[in-house]
């Protein structure tokens, strides 16, 4: 077991260990929507929401059902991981699509065409597996599935401001969209390698 | 996001295409690279590729993963109801990549625990579910095997250019098992392109360099 404060995780989960930065997740949707400000935050919100959920739930199946000292099943059913963990992604983002959907409408309209794009995030079955590979208790896997939302949503916020600006540079063709925004993330990675040391989490 | 050679891109006209399976192959591999030119997949690309041979044995696994699940889901697309289509393929895909897990962690643990949970990514990997979507699920099986081999070949090949950048230029050498394939005399190595940002700048500069081929193609073919 991992013994490091659920404190220090969400830290290390927001700066150190970014999940954008140092693990590359969600690089996709971070490509895609970095270009308008409500855009960036409205799918941070969402990213967030559905990544501290999902974590929960994840947990409660994997250390309750999967692992072979499970109160509920005494199999080890831990190879299913990947199949069960995609599953409750899927499932969770599509209630919560149907419950926003039917409730709130004007909250639908601001958050819910996000949410498809959320079940292939990787950056949600990516806490997920860490969440196991790191054995996390609940407490910190929760630390860690909302830091990272919140990392992540900083990223793509800090990302569109610096590609607003970009859009008065005259740029040589080849450079212009994805490339210029992939070398732009990687300078801003070594610049969160400032970051580095002030806490860890393995 | 496909920049060029889109005429010769994934999707053929329903009964309009002649040798199919080579324009096809040309597609996945260089015209419209899944990596470099449409811009999916690149959590992985840029996370295994801290050495070459980490590169190569993601390429060799995606490839499993996509030509077998190209197959599978062409051969069950007319079984397929549209509205249930993405469970059918994440369910296929999982399934794929479960196996590919279960090997690598039974045969080759080390390399296993170097990629980490990057291969049960392949999972969320968007050119796998890509392909099923825009491919597998409008073919034949025979011609969706061949995009997704040529699909798989493409990604690799990028994969393993950003491996080879980045462990030549972060060690000064190519290690491959126990073996050094390849070592830079008096080269004096530069850390931060084993780091995360080394990673970001060498792709960034890839995807550069096949847009500025894919404008300099497009140039000669209309002057």
């Amino acid at each position: 077991m991992n013994d490091t404060s659920a404190l220090v995780i969400f830290v290390a989960a927001v700066f150190t260990n970014n999940i954008l930065l140092t693990y590359f997740l969600g690089m996709c949707s971070f490509l895609a929507c970095s270009r308008r400000f409500e855009t960036a935050i409205g799918l941070g919100a969402a990213v967030t929401f559905v990544l501290t959920s999902t974590t929960i739930l994840n947990y409660g199946i994997y250390y309750g059902i999967l692992v072979p000292e499970a109160p509920l099943c005494a199999m080890d059913l831990t190879h299913l991981q990947y199949i069960i963990f995609i599953a409750v992604i899927a499932a969770f983002v599509q209630l919560v699509e149907m419950i926003i959907e039917r409730f709130s409408p004007r909250l639908y309209h601001a958050l819910g065409i996000f949410l498809p794009l959320i079940t292939v995030n990787c950056a949600i079955l990516g806490v997920a597996l860490f969440m196991v590979t790191f054995q996390f208790t609940l407490f910190q896997a929760v630390a860690f599935g909302f830091g990272g939302g919140v990392g992540w949503t900083l990223v793509i916020v800090l990302l569109t401001g610096l590609r607003q600006k970009m859009g008065y540079a005259n740029l040589p063709a080849p450079f212009r969209g994805v490339a210029i925004t992939m070398i732009v993330t990687g300078v801003m990675a070594m610049a969160y390698m400032g970051f580095a040391g002030m806490v860890s989490i393995q | 996001m496909s920049a060029s050679g889109a005429n010769t891109g994934g999707f053929c006209p329903p009964g309009g295409c002649g040798s199919q399976g080579i324009l096809v192959f040309r597609a996945g591999v260089w015209n419209n690279n899944p990596i470099a030119v449409q811009i999916l997949g690149i959590c992985s690309a840029l996370a295994v590729t801290t050495r070459l041979e980490n590169a190569l044995v993601m390429g060799l696994a995606v490839i499993f993963v996509i030509v077998l699940s190209n197959l599978l889901l062409s051969l069950l697309r007319t079984a397929t109801p549209r509205r249930i289509r993405m469970i059918a393929e994440v369910a296929v895909i999982a399934t794929f990549v479960i196996l590919v897990d279960q090997f690598l962690k039974a045969y080759y643990p080390d390399m296993s625990g170097r990629l980490g949970p990057y291969v049960g990514l392949i999972i969320t990997n968007c050119i796998v579910m890509g392909r099923a979507e825009a491919f597998a699920l409008h073919n034949r099986p025979a011609v969706s095997v061949v995009d997704g081999a040529a699909n798989g070949l493409g990604y690799t090949i990028i994969l393993a250019l950003v491996g080879l950048v980045r462990e030549l230029g972060g060690t000064g050498r190519i290690v491959f098992g126990e073996r050094t394939l390849l070592e830079i005399p008096g080269y004096v190595p530069n850390h931060v392109m084993i780091l995360a940002p080394g990673a970001f700048i060498a792709l960034g500069f890839l995807v550069a360099l096949f847009y500025a081929l894919g404008l300099q193609r497009e140039q000669e073919a209309h002057p």
